[in-house]
């Protein structure tokens, strides 16, 4: 099999151009998605028997909380692909990342508490959901800060690299933490092989809106790995043409 | 529109969320284009002071 495709992804002139050309490819859809989700969340899908419309803070609440965890994944797959073979473009997805999850983190939390004062009567319980979620927010914060707190770039990356992978662990503590511990918060709402706990017709514009979410941090992550890319091959020579276009 | 913004007695709770999703979906547009932007014009400055020099 020929793997030089899978090469040239690794070459910043190749990712710095394949990035700008694959932007529109999953912003547009991005947007439409999140357009018909929201319309199906807000205007089609009927009320909650139980939560009545409060329940359609899901449509945000949902997404972000994936995205946050999905982020996490990504930035730490490439992390340990940027430790184990040295390679810089998988810390500049690293770093790139960070900052998109740690916004998502926090969009998870707040509209979570908001959504916990009408349901459980507080905006917050110290319960194993909440807080494993509150780490991972404090872990981005960890990356990010550790990243910019040391100078030599190279050094930054294995340093910020470390910590996102050793970090990987509160990935399936927030997944099963509705269902190791007594807690406050439902268990998923979608799971790999069970049934969904929700009527289709509320179903749909959920699923629109993850895969829309996920598709807005596609993205939001090449506009910023193009920015990384600039930044670490400012004084490349292909740069000086690249930027004469 | 009325039924729509009262949310079944949830308004208060159900608008601030998809307006606090909305600042941060649109907050991450800007972050990261003007990010990329700031690292264009520096790589520009630093192209053009090689070629000075």
């Amino acid at each position: 099999m020929n793997w030089t495709w899978f090469h040239k992804l690794a070459s910043p002139p190749h990712a710095y151009r394949i990035a700008a050309r694959l932007v529109p490819w999953f912003a547009w859809p991005a947007g439409a998605l999140i357009v018909a989700g929201l319309y199906g969340g807000l205007v089609l899908a009927p009320a909650d028997y139980q939560q009545g419309d409060a329940f359609r803070i899901v449509y945000v609440h949902a997404p972000s909380a994936w995205l946050s965890m999905f982020v996490y994944a990504t930035m730490a797959v490439a992390a340990a692909i940027g430790l184990v073979w040295r390679i810089k473009l998988a810390h500049a997805v690293a770093a790139a990342s960070a900052p998109v999850g740690a916004s998502f983190t926090f969009l998870a939390l707040a509209t979570g508490a908001i959504w916990g004062k009408p349901m459980w009567g507080t905006w917050w319980v110290w319960d194993a959901r909440l807080t494993s979620e509150l780490i991972l927010l404090f872990l981005y914060a960890g990356v990010m800060a550790l990243r910019a707190s040391i100078d030599d770039r190279d050094r930054a990356d294995r340093a910020a690299a470390v910590l996102a992978v050793v970090g990987v662990v509160n990935l399936p503590i927030i997944h099963y933490s509705v269902y190791w511990w007594n807690t406050l918060h439902q268990p998923a709402t979608l799971t790999k092989f069970g049934k969904p706990s929700m009527s289709g017709d509320m179903l749909w514009p959920l699923l629109l809106m993850l895969l829309g979410f996920t598709l807005y941090y596609g993205a939001v992550l090449l506009i910023r790995l193009r920015a990384e890319i600039l930044k670490r091959e400012r004084d490349a020579a292909w740069l000086t043409t690249e930027l004469a276009r | 529109m009325n039924d729509i913004l009262d949310m079944g007695r949830y308004g208060a709770f159900v608008w601030p969320c998809f307006a606090l999703a909305a600042i941060v979906l649109a907050w991450n547009v800007v972050a990261a284009r003007r990010l990329h932007a700031a690292a264009r014009q520096q790589a520009l400055r630093r192209a053009a002071a090689r070629a000075a020099s």
